[in-house]
């Protein structure tokens, strides 16, 4: 027992246990609350797979953006449904049930996976992640397209956001 | 570096099982979305160990994360706007009340 | 292991010893590391909050002078024991958590307040030997650290179950998350300029020449979102006594308070140190200076440090000079202010160097130098163009509208 499988296992008990939060609280707000503690975990994990660009924009963009944006969303819709009145279907247990049948499947099939109990070989000296990330996303023959895509698609987010939840100029 | 690889492959499936929970099991169509958020992070956390773990020198792992925050940041904004849009008309956030194109 | 090794090195000499210190005591190598961490991460806090006392002093003593005053001036010299009495009188006061309040979310936001300012010290290079950690995206954390404080500030305003406290989270969200996108594109241009993210790498490069000199808008549009990040005035709707008796905080009392003042003051202290170290050469940038014979001193961590605090200083100082010295503005103004003039305005700002960086670089420096300068001084003048073209056109138009003499 190491002290990064330690540091792994505190880490992943935090994120099952504030998702689990997330999914079965009652009060919304305290749902949005307790993604953003799973978020920081997923960050957490980010930076122990060496992706600190990665566990940076997850701070970033997941609470500094997504996390608040939820937060203001069950704060303008929060009239009705306050924190009282059934939060989860009444057949509850059939989702349950359903999340914990795939479950083991997936543990089933990733142990059975050949390579699945591999251990990552140390990153080459000088290895520049953030510098390889951004030169493979503006590079024509890695992700430029991808990337382009992306952004259009954001700008079509943002217009279509601002339409549908813009005020609604009467014609 | 002592992890096996199946150790971030089961905390994401797990992840990714809890958020489809979340999905299937809430009425307030915010927190369904809440779940979304859980599976499409669970999915992340899989891309980046795989980078990690397969071939660093191919960022393909990272840039796929990198474009799934984008899907995601997209994603949150106009799904959240459509139920901003909806509970003014319509006063609910409850999924199953958003009924009108169903018969 | 020499009293010279101690002044070229500190941090790394104190390390050292205390490591040799507790494996001397029979502890294991891996653990008496983490020891050592932990120690000094506890000192950097504790450093951090000490000086944090003396920002209180030093704030209500500037802003005495702004406003013709003496400031404290009874306890001991120059009312220099003034923080102290004021730290124990929050400490003794009553400490409330109103009714209706959610009262764990109420009592974790001042420390996430706190801690999200702290956690910026984990960046800070006060030396090229004294800093917490040389991250490669280090300018990416300091805007994760500034979404912690808009968490906190949501936090605090939601669970104190007031209105005013609410609707100056709402405000402040507002403020946040439209003045972080001009924060984010100007703090690629020292990125560019040094070409590297981390904090160290860019002091390292302005040793020559300032980032100021380079982009004297960039630094403005900084410092301009950097004040709005700080939720001071004239961007203080957060607060806005006149209408929101205090804002967010409102409801906290004694010592609760007493941390979210004390993490608005380290945090424009902080923001000065960074000024400092993205366009004002932090610990060194002394021109070349270091290099000239007799004067290799300059280079000794500890002057370093002194000269980084005291350009921290100065950059506090005119974030201060700023907050007594203008009034509020309204919030629709304020959202204006910044998507319709500070986005356009700071990408333009962050185009420009970043086309010129490449085109100049091979030229003899003060032509490099006063090409980018110039394009400033180009981009500012044209941008005051359209500004006084659009004014003109806004008072024509409000000349018609205004009320023509009434014949009766």
């Amino acid at each position: 027992m190491t002290a990064e499988k330690i540091i792994f296992l505190l880490t992943g008990a935090l994120i099952l246990l504030s998702a689990l939060m997330v999914v079965s609280t009652r009060k919304l707000l305290h749902a949005a609350l307790w993604l953003v503690v799973t978020l920081f975990g997923v960050a957490v994990l980010y930076a122990m797979l060496q992706a600190s660009f990665l566990a940076v924009v997850q701070v970033v963009v997941y609470i500094g953006a997504i996390a608040i944006l939820f937060i203001f969303a069950v704060m303008l819709t929060r009239r009705e449904m306050r924190d009282q009145g059934q939060q989860t279907r009444s057949n509850w247990w059939l989702p349950a049930l359903l999340g914990l049948l795939i479950l083991a499947g997936l543990v089933f099939l990733i142990l059975g996976v050949p390579g699945a109990d591999r251990v990552p070989a140390a990153l080459p000296e000088g290895f520049d992640a953030v510098r390889v990330l951004g030169t493979a996303l503006v590079s024509p023959n890695a992700y430029v397209l991808p990337f382009e895509v992306a952004s259009v698609l954001l700008l079509a987010a943002l217009v279509g956001a601002v339409y549908l939840a813009g005020a609604g100029k009467k014609p | 570096m002592s992890i096996p690889l199946s150790w971030y492959l089961i905390l994401a499936a797990a992840l990714f099982c809890i958020g489809l929970f979340g999905v299937l099991s809430r009425r307030n169509a915010i927190a369904i979305l809440l779940g979304v958020e859980l599976m499409l992070n669970a999915v992340n956390i899989n891309l980046v160990a795989f980078w990690r773990y397969l071939d660093p020198a191919q960022m393909a792992g990272q840039a796929f994360a990198v474009i799934v925050f984008a899907v995601a940041a997209a994603e949150v904004a106009v799904g959240l706007a459509l139920i901003i849009s909806v509970y003014r008309r319509r006063k609910t956030v409850v999924a199953d009340e958003i009924d009108l194109m169903k018969w | 292991m020499t009293f010279a090794d101690f002044l070229n090195n500190p941090v790394n000499f104190i390390a050292d010893w205390l490591t040799g210190l507790l494996t001397g005591w029979g502890l294991p190598d891996a653990l008496a590391t983490i020891l050592v961490y932990v120690i000094g991460i506890t000192v950097l806090i504790v450093f951090a909050m000490v000086l944090d006392i003396g920002l209180v002093w030093v704030e209500r003593k500037v802003v005495a002078r702004f406003q013709d005053r003496l400031g404290p001036n009874r306890l001991g010299p120059f009312g220099l024991i003034q923080p102290f009495a004021d730290i124990i009188k929050l400490v003794i006061k009553e400490d409330i958590t109103p009714a209706g309040a959610d009262k764990v979310i109420f009592n974790i936001a001042p420390v996430l307040a706190a801690v999200s300012v702290i956690a910026l010290w984990a960046i800070l290079p006060l030396s090229s030997k004294i800093f917490g950690v040389d991250m490669n995206v280090a300018l990416l954390y300091l805007v994760a650290a500034g979404a912690l404080g808009t968490l906190a500030i949501i936090m605090a305003g939601w669970s104190s179950n007031n209105k005013y406290a609410l609707v100056g989270a709402f405000r402040m969200v507002a403020n946040m998350v439209s003045y972080e996108i001009p924060m984010v594109v100007v703090l690629l241009i020292p990125t560019i300029l040094a070409d590297t993210m981390s904090v160290q790498g860019i002091t390292q490069a302005q040793d020559g020449l300032w980032f100021a000199i380079l982009s004297p808008l960039g630094f403005l549009i900084f410092f301009i979102s950097a004040i709005a990040e700080l939720g001071r005035t004239p961007f203080d709707l957060i607060e806005a006594e006149s209408e929101l008796t205090a804002g967010f905080n409102v409801e906290y009392s004694g010592m609760k308070f007493g941390w979210f003042y004390a993490s608005e003051l380290l945090h424009a202290f902080t923001f000065g140190g960074f000024m400092a170290v993205l366009f004002f050469g932090g610990y060194g940038g002394f021109f070349g200076l270091e290099k000239v014979a007799g004067f290799g001193w300059l280079t000794n961590p500890f002057i370093e440090a002194a000269v980084f605090i005291a350009k921290a200083m100065f950059g506090y100082w005119a974030i201060m000079w700023v907050k007594y010295s203008l009034p509020r503005i309204r919030i629709d103004h304020m959202l204006a202010f910044n998507w319709k003039f500070l986005v356009p305005l700071s990408l333009v700002a962050l185009a420009t160097p970043a086309i010129l960086h490449k085109v100049l670089i091979d030229l003899p420096t003060w032509q490099y130098a006063l090409g980018m300068f110039a394009s400033n001084v180009v981009i500012a003048s044209g941008t005051i163009e359209i500004l006084r073209a659009n004014s003109r056109k806004q008072r024509k138009a409000e000349e018609k509208l205004s009320p023509q003499p009434v014949k009766n």
